[in-house]
């Protein structure tokens, strides 16, 4: 393709920051598990880190974004506060949540993030709605569903597509191909390219390489305007490589070595932060002082989220319904 | 007490009164959506029509036929309910509810407590079923304790044109998702109409009858079947009270506990199977709460333990019947 849309330096360098936040955050939630201070099931998005900065740098607060249980970065992209976050996932009071739902289920309407599913292939039917409240709205807001390759096979991913595709709906889906659904590899469960299912929907689909933050702005740029301007919804499966196993603590022995070796030495972070540096968009410098402020950030919310409440048990009977229960 | 003179209320039925209630929900306001299968009225309103004429009115904005995919059906309704919608989902039957479980009972029904209350999910879902049509096993299960197992979601069953009317307005007001069951063999039958705005509170049964030798519990069609059997128990001696459930979950514990402290029988009729349905909870409850005021044991009358049956008679004999429940009610006294 032509003409595609190019990140300017502020953007680069803004989607570096993004990355970085989530390669910190994802080594530090990992390390506080390993000392047994927060027990959580976890499921790291390492490796995945390209994709939601480079999209959620062209989206607003006021658009919408729908994740899954491997969704920290997905959030932290789309502005989800630290602090937040590790009292949720620290089942505490003061998180996102009331701790009530954990990493797998966060919601932070401010920020647009509303909903975090556990449920694979869930989050497309809702952002469908989202989107058609928009559309009612006429607001110009724009939903992203976020999945992985393993949920293209659910049949809500079809129903979602089609849907989407005769109501027209400002909707994005993103796959975000790992090659990994659970423990088993892409290339056993299917055939076919999740991008190509586009065209049985009469939407636009796109295969890019999501560990190009160049790449993945300039899709993610397109589609966005075309569902700003009224044009309908875009798959976007975005290549990636999982750097872990499914959860955390899994041994990933069904993991190819060599595959996961040669991912790991391409890491995107590192990759393009050298970049940034190479092309003048940054020095050593600004990117050490980025980084040294992330952890001080990161440092602040483990420790504010260790040393918050935990809900009392009458929350159990809260947030049922609108009324509270007897 | 009404005279010679007095004018005859008008009339509806069920159906009619469940359009009615959505078109002045949808008056009321622009919020108010609807989805589903056949919906609009190039689609003729629904395969029952009791969506006709909405999408002429409203405009097929707000009015949409989807494509036969549940699950996208009541997707949408959730996320549009996100930002502040209150779409009204139909999924056609109760056994298509199956196919769009994920959604109701992982995400309508929990959203708000797993957001900490955050978000929140304002949908109806409503939903067709009923023995009576000869449809076999796929098209009239009743699967309410399904969803009344659920935290999160509400689940009503009218009786009657004006509860049916009150219950669809209160459904679309409550900020929480609400399963609205439709029993169709009683689609059509006429009866008092409900006026405009009426509401029955969700979680208020009603007293259709009073008695002082048992309580017979009932909701939906069945109401239909329990209203001769209290006549001819009365022929026989026995004074029965009838309560209208009206709403299965939450179910209204304060009208029934009274009912039966002082009649001190029980008995749940429902069309759904007996074991472990919504007579199961109530009975289990009724012990809990009367143990020793109990003159004899709760009985629960409910479907038979198999698929509902296409043969005539053994789809008839598949629900409970005026004949059972007297039978049942005897046997009791004995």
């Amino acid at each position: 393709m032509t003409n595609r849309a190019v990140p300017d330096a502020g953007t680069q360098i803004e989607i570096y920051r993004r990355m970085a936040l989530i390669k910190a955050n994802d080594e530090r939630s990992r390390k506080v598990i390993m000392t047994g201070r927060l027990v959580m099931p976890y499921y790291s998005p390492r490796g995945q880190e390209v994709i939601p900065s480079a999209i959620s740098v062209s989206l607003t607060d006021e658009d919408y974004v729908c994740t899954i249980y491997r969704g920290s970065h997905d959030q932290l992209a789309k502005g989800l506060p630290l602090k937040d976050l590790w009292a949720e996932v620290a089942g505490r009071t003061t998180g996102t949540c009331k701790g009530k739902g954990g990493p797998m289920h966060v919601t932070y309407p401010t920020k647009g993030i509303m909903v975090t599913t556990g449920i694979v292939g869930s989050t497309m039917p809702i952002a469908n709605g989202l989107a058609w409240g928009s559309q009612l709205r006429g607001d110009g807001r724009v939903t992203v569903a976020n999945f992985g390759d393993g949920a293209a096979n659910i049949g809500a991913f079809h129903e979602s597509l089609n849907l989407a595709s005769v109501w027209k709906l400002p909707v994005i889906f993103v796959c975000q191909n790992n090659e990994w659904g659970e423990h088993t590899a892409y290339d056993k469960t299917s055939n076919v390219r999740v991008a190509d299912r586009a065209a049985a929907y009469g939407i636009p689909g796109e295969r890019v390489d999501g560990n190009d933050p160049f790449a993945m702005y300039a899709a993610a740029r397109e589609a966005i305007e075309r569902a700003r301007a009224g044009e309908g919804p875009t798959l976007i499966e975005a290549m990636t490589y999982r750097f872990h196993g499914h959860v955390f603590g899994d041994q990933d022995a069904y993991m190819d070595k060599d595959r996961k070796a040669r991912a790991m030495a391409d890491d995107p972070v590192p990759r393009f932060r050298a970049r940034l540096i190479a092309d003048g968009v940054a020095s050593e410098e600004q990117l050490v002082a980025m980084e040294a402020e992330i952890e001080a950030q990161i440092d602040e919310a483990v420790e504010f989220a260790l040393a918050s409440d935990f809900p009392g048990v009458e929350e159990l009977k809260r947030d049922v319904f609108a009324e509270e229960l007897n | 007490m009404a005279t010679q003179t007095a004018a005859k209320p008008a009339k509806a039925n069920i159906l009619q009164a469940i359009n009615a209630a959505i078109a002045d929900a949808m008056e009321a306001d622009d919020n108010v959506v609807v989805l589903g299968e056949d919906v609009a009225d190039p689609e003729e309103g629904g395969v029952c029509g009791v969506t006709k004429g909405l999408s002429s009115r409203f405009g097929d904005a707000r009015v949409r036929s989807t494509p036969i995919s549940e699950q996208a059906i009541v997707g949408a309704a959730i996320g549009a309910s996100l930002v502040g919608f209150k779409p009204v989902a139909e999924i056609m039957l109760m056994n298509f509810t199956t196919v769009a479980m994920d959604m109701i009972v992982n995400h309508a029904a929990k959203l708000r407590f797993m957001s900490g209350g955050q978000t929140h999910v304002p949908i109806v879902i409503r939903t067709m079923t009923g023995t009576g049509f000869a449809s076999g096993g796929q098209h009239c299960d009743y699967l309410e304790a399904w969803f009344a197992h659920t935290a999160g979601i509400k689940v009503v069953a009218p009786s009657s044109p004006r509860d049916a009317y009150g219950l669809m307005r209160s459904a679309i007001d409550d900020p929480d998702p609400v399963l609205f069951i439709e029993n169709l063999p009683t689609y059509w039958t006429p009866a008092e109409a409900p006026e405009k705005d009426h509401r029955v509170p969700i979680g208020k049964a009603k007293l259709l009858s009073e008695g002082s030798d048992i309580t017979i519990i009932a909701y939906a069609r069945m109401i239909q079947e329990a209203l001769p059997a209290v006549a001819q128990l009365a022929e026989a001696g026995i004074s029965a009270e009838l309560i209208d459930l009206r709403t299965i979950a939450p179910w209204d514990r304060d009208t029934v506990l009274a009912s039966v402290a002082r009649t001190g029988r029980a008995m749940i009729v429902h069309e759904a199977v007996t074991p472990f349905g919504v007579g199961a909870e109530i009975g289990s409850v009724l012990n809990e709460e009367l143990f020793g005021k109990l003159k004899a044991p709760v009985k629960r009358l409910g479907g038979a333990f198999c698929a509902v049956p296409f043969s005539k008679p053994l789809e008839t004999a598949f629900a409970p019947q005026t004949a059972d429940i007297v039978a049942a009610a005897k046997a009791l006294m004995a």
